[in-house]
C-alpha cells in the first residue's frame, strides 16, 4: 500500500497549484463569474496550452496520456483556487465520456478539438424532477428517418450558454422499466430547436434550463448504445460524483487553511483566538473531515483510474464528502466571526461552491441508498 | 407549575394574528426571513404603534403598558411567525427603550421614550468595532468631554440596519487611563450629527444588512450620555442579556419552517409527496422537536424577566441553541429541495422565493451576531456551571 502522490503526481499539483494561485486571485474569480460567458476565454487557452484539457486522454487524441488519478490531482487545485468555467463540463462530463463510451470516430472527431480547446462540451442530464435516477428521464427522442427528433426540458445543465456541444440523454423508447429505453446523443449545442436560459445559483456558476424543441440529431450522433444508455449514464454520474469530490477536498483544504491561518493572527482578549481550546478543536475537527475526505476521495479517483469496480468507494466518498464539507464551512465560518460573512471575503467563495457541490450528482442520501444497496439490504 | 398561557395571553395572541392576517390580506407586505432585522417598513412600525405594541413592558407612566415579558414574547413570536417587517422598531423597542428606563434621567425618559413609542427611532447598535468582537472591552472609539459635550472618534462596524438608522447607541471610551471595563460609556443621539457617516457592507447574501460608522470629531451633548460614565459596560452586560433573549433567535426564519411543510405537500417525487417520504417526515419531526425544545427554552427567559430578573445564563443558553436550530432549519430545507436548493431568490424555477438559499447563507451569521456561541457557552459554563478558569 501506498498512499502518497508520486514525484510527477507531486510536480503536477505544485504546478497547479503555482498557475492557479497566480492567474486566479479572487478579484478575477469574481470578474468571470459575474461575466456572461462565466468563463475566461484567455485562461481557457493557457489552460489547453497546459495540456490539461486532454490530461487523461491517449496520445493519439491529442492528449498527454496521464490517467484518472492525475486529473483528480488537477481537479482538487482548481476547486482549491476556485476556477469558474466549463472545464469540469467539458473534460470530466464530456470528454471522458466520449472516451469511454464512443466509437472510433466520434473519438477521433472530438477528443482532439477538446484537447486543443476548440470545443466546449456539456452534459444535459438532470430534468424538472431534479433527479439522478432513470426515471426522471423525460425527455423524448423519436425515430425519423434517419434522425431523431427531440422534445424536453433539461434543468441544471452546466454552462449550456457556451458549450459547442451536448451530451444528451433521451428516452427513446417507452419502456416498462425505467433503465430501459434511453438514449445518449451528441448534439451540435448550436442546432436550432434548442434555447436555454441561465439560472441564478449559489455558487455563481452557469446552470441553466435547456428547452429541446424539436431538436433534429443524425442517427450517427449516438454515443453508445440505442436504448442502452443508462447504464453508460451511471458511469457518467460515477466520474462526475468522484470529480466532484475532488474540488471538494480542494475547497475545504483551503477553508481549513484559511482559518488556521486566521485563528493564529486574529486575536481577541489580548491573545490568538487559535489558543482558546474550543478554536483548536474545531480546526481538529475541520482537519478530521479534510482528510477523511481525501482519503475516501482519492481511494475512488485511484479505484476508477485502475478501471476497479468501486460503486460502493464513490458512494461513501460523495457522501461523506457532501456532509463533511457543511461541517467545514460551518466551522470555518464559526471561527472567522463577522468577517467571514462578508461578500469581500474569501470565505465565501467556498462557502458557496461546497452547498453546490454537496448536491451535484447525487447527495449524501441519494449515496447512502447506494451503500444501503452494496451491502445487500 | 402551569406551561398554560392565560385566557387573556391566548386572547392577545389571537388579536396579534388577526392583525397581521389583515395586514397580509392588503397585501402590505410578504412574509420573508430575517424580516425582523432586515425588514424597514416606517408604515408598518407606525400601525404597530398605533396598537400599542411598542414598549408593552414598560412602565405606565414611561408611556408603556406594564404587560408582561411573556406577553411580550407571544406578541414577538406571531411577528416572526408572519415574518413581518418590524425591523424599524425592533432595537430601541427591545433594549434601547427598556435601557433608557432603566437608567435614563427623568429628562432623558420624557424626550426619549415616547419617539421610540411612536416608532420614530430606528437605533443601531454600535459596539463592535474591527479589533474589538468578542473582547467588546478593548473597543478604542473614544469620547472625550469638551465643555457642554462630548466628541466623538472613531469607527464601529457590522451596525445592523445602518442605513436605515437615525438614532445611534453608542458605546465608547471615556477613560482611557481605567481598567478597560472601567472606562466605557454609553451614548444615545442622531446620526443626523455632523461628522458620523455611514458605509455599508455587502454580506453573504448579497444584502446591505450591516454596515461600517464612522465618527469624525462628532460634538455630542452631555445629555446623551446614558447612565453613569464609566460605567457603561455593565450596563452593556445587563442590555445584552435582553438582546440575546428573544424569540428572534429562534424564529428568524420561521417563515421558511412554514413555507417548507407546504412544499414537501405539495411537492411529488416519484408520484408521492415529499411529505410522505420516510426521511423527509423524520427530518421535519425532527426539526419539530428541535422548535418545541427552543420555545420553552425562550419561555422560560421571559418567566425569569417577568421575576424582574435580568436572564443571564438562561439568555446565553437559549440564544446558542435557538441559533442552532435556525442554522439546523436552513440546512434542512436546502437539503431538502435537493439540486433546486442552489437556486437563488432572483432564478427561474426557484421554489419558496428563494427563502431557503437566503436563510442558508444569512443563518452562518446568526451564531456570531449579539455574542457569539462560543462566548455565550462560556458564559453558561462560569456562571451557571461555576466552572474555574484555571
Ligand atoms: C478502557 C480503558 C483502558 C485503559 N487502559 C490503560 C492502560 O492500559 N494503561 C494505562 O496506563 N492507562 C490506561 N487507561 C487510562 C487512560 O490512559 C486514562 O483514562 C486517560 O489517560 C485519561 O486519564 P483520566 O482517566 O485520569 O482522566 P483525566 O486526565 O482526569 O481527564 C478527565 C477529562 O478531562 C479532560 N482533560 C484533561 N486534560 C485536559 C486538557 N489539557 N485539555 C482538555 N481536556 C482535558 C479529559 O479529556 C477528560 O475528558 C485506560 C483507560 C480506560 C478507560
Ligand atoms: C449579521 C451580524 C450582525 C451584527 N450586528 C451587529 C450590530 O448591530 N452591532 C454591533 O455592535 N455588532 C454587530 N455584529 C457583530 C457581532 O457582535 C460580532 O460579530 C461578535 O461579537 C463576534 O465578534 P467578531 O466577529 O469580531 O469575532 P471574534 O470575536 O474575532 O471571534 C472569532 C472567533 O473566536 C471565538 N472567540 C473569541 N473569543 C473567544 C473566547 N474567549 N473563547 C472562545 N472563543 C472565542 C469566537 O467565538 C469566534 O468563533 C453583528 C454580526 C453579524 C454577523
Amino acid at each position: 500500500m501506498d498512499l502518497a502522490l508520486s514525484e510527477e503526481q507531486e510536480m503536477l499539483k505544485t504546478m497547479a497549484h503555482d498557475f492557479l494561485t497566480d492567474k486566479l486571485p479572487k478579484t478575477v474569480v469574481k470578474e468571470i463569474e459575474e461575466s456572461e460567458e462565466g468563463y475566461s476565454p484567455e485562461l481557457w487557452k493557457e489552460v489547453a496550452g497546459l495540456g490539461w484539457m486532454g490530461l487523461a486522454f491517449p496520445e493519439k487524441y491529442g492528449g498527454s496520456d496521464m490517467s484518472f488519478l492525475d486529473l483528480a490531482i488537477l481537479l482538487e487545485e482548481m476547486g482549491r483556487a476556485c476556477l469558474p468555467g466549463p472545464y469540469f463540463s467539458t473534460v470530466v462530463l464530456g470528454g471522458l465520456s466520449i472516451l469511454d463510451i464512443g466509437s472510433e470516430e466520434q473519438k477521433q472527431e472530438y477528443l482532439p478539438k477538446i484537447a486543443n480547446g476548440e470545443a466546449i462540451f456539456t452534459l444535459a442530464l438532470t430534468e424538472p424532477s431534479a433527479s439522478y435516477d432513470a426515471g426522471g428521464i423525460e425527455t423524448k427522442a423519436t425515430a425519423n428517418k434517419d434522425d431523431y427528433i427531440i422534445n424536453g426540458t433539461k434543468l441544471f445543465v452546466p454552462d449550456a450558454n457556451v458549450a459547442d456541444y451536448m451530451l444528451v440523454v433521451a428516452r427513446t423508447e417507452a419502456k416498462s422499466k425505467a433503465e430501459e429505453g434511453i438514449t445518449i446523443f451528441i448534439v451540435d449545442a448550436k442546432s436550432p430547436g434548442i434555447s436555454h436560459t441561465v439560472l441564478k445559483t449559489i455558487a455563481n456558476d452557469k446552470l441553466c434550463e435547456v428547452v429541446f424543441d424539436q431538436l433534429k440529431v443524425p442517427k450517427e450522433n449516438i454515443l453508445g448504445e440505442l436504448n442502452q444508455g443508462w447504464q453508460e449514464v451511471q458511469k457518467i454520474i460515477q466520474r462526475a460524483a468522484v470529480a466532484k469530490c475532488c474540488e471538494m477536498v480542494g475547497c475545504i483544504q483551503q477553508a481549513l487553511d484559511m482559518t488556521v491561518d486566521y485563528a493564529k493572527e486574529r486575536k481577541q482578549y489580548d491573545r490568538p483566538i487559535g489558543s482558546f481550546q474550543v478554536i483548536q478543536h474545531y480546526c481538529a475537527d475541520m482537519a478530521t473531515d479534510v482528510d477523511g475526505t481525501r482519503l475516501s476521495t482519492y481511494q475512488a479517483a485511484w479505484m476508477l483510474s485502475e478501471g476497479l469496480p468501486c460503486t460502493q468507494e464513490v458512494a461513501i466518498a460523495k457522501a461523506w464528502a457532501g456532509e463533511a464539507c457543511q461541517r467545514v464551512m460551518a466551522l470555518a465560518h464559526q471561527i472567522h466571526g463577522a468577517i467571514g460573512v462578508t461578500i469581500d471575503h474569501d470565505l465565501q467563495y467556498y462557502t458557496r461552491r461546497a452547498k453546490a457541490a454537496e448536491v451535484s450528482f447525487g447527495d449524501a442520501s441519494f449515496y447512502r441508498e447506494i451503500v444501503a444497496q452494496e451491502m445487500g439490504l | 407549575m402551569d406551561f398554560r398561557l392565560s385566557e387573556e395571553q391566548e386572547k392577545f395572541r389571537q388579536e396579534v394574528r388577526e392583525f397581521l392576517e389583515d395586514e397580509l390580506k392588503q397585501g402590505l407586505w410578504e412574509p420573508s426571513c430575517d424580516a425582523w432585522i432586515m425588514g424597514h417598513d416606517p408604515e408598518f412600525t407606525k400601525r404597530v404603534s398605533k396598537k400599542g405594541w411598542i414598549g408593552l413592558t414598560w412602565p405606565k407612566e414611561n408611556g408603556g403598558q406594564e404587560r408582561s415579558f411573556a406577553d411580550r414574547l407571544i406578541l414577538t413570536e406571531e411577528m416572526l411567525r408572519y415574518g413581518a417587517p418590524a425591523a424599524c422598531h425592533w432595537f430601541a423597542d427591545r433594549q434601547i427603550g427598556g435601557a433608557i428606563v432603566h437608567y435614563g434621567t427623568e429628562e432623558q425618559k420624557r424626550e426619549l421614550l415616547p419617539m421610540i413609542l411612536r416608532g420614530e427611532a430606528y437605533v443601531g447598535l454600535g459596539m463592535s468595532e474591527p479589533d474589538a468582537g468578542s473582547d467588546l472591552a478593548s473597543l478604542k472609539t473614544k469620547a472625550v468631554e469638551d465643555g457642554d459635550y462630548y466628541v466623538i472618534d472613531g469607527q464601529k462596524t457590522w451596525t445592523s440596519g445602518g442605513g436605515h438608522m437615525n438614532w445611534i447607541y453608542l458605546v465608547a471610551r471615556t477613560d482611557p487611563d481605567a481598567l478597560k471595563h472601567r472606562g466605557i460609556s454609553e451614548f444615545f443621539f442622531e446620526t443626523s450629527l455632523p461628522g458620523v457617516s455611514v458605509q455599508p457592507i455587502v454580506d453573504i447574501t448579497g444584502g446591505e444588512h450591516f454596515n461600517e460608522v464612522f465618527f469624525e470629531n462628532v460634538r455630542i451633548p452631555k445629555k446623551c450620555l446614558i447612565g453613569e460614565k464609566n460605567k457603561g459596560f455593565y450596563q452593556v452586560l445587563n442590555q445584552l442579556d435582553y438582546e440575546r433573549s428573544g424569540m428572534e433567535r429562534l424564529m428568524a426564519n420561521y417563515p421558511l419552517f412554514a413555507a417548507l411543510i407546504q412544499y414537501t405537500k405539495e411537492t411529488k417525487r416519484n408520484g408521492k409527496p415529499l411529505s410522505q417520504d420516510p426521511l423527509i417526515r423524520s427530518q421535519l419531526a425532527q426539526l419539530k422537536i428541535e422548535f418545541e425544545i427552543g420555545r420553552l427554552h425562550m419561555y422560560r427567559v421571559a418567566t425569569i424577566m417577568d421575576e424582574g430578573r435580568a436572564p443571564n445564563w438562561e439568555s446565553s443558553m437559549s440564544k446558542a441553541y435557538g441559533t442552532a436550530f435556525e442554522q439546523h432549519l436552513a440546512s434542512t430545507a436546502i437539503e431538502i429541495l435537493g439540486l433546486y436548493g442552489q437556486l437563488s431568490p432572483q432564478s427561474k424555477w426557484v421554489p419558496m422565493k428563494g427563502m431557503a438559499y437566503h436563510s442558508y447563507l444569512s443563518s452562518k451569521g446568526y451564531s456570531l451576531q449579539a455574542g457569539t456561541s462560543e462566548i455565550l457557552k462560556n458564559i453558561l459554563a462560569l456562571r451557571k456551571l461555576e466552572l474555574p478558569t484555571q
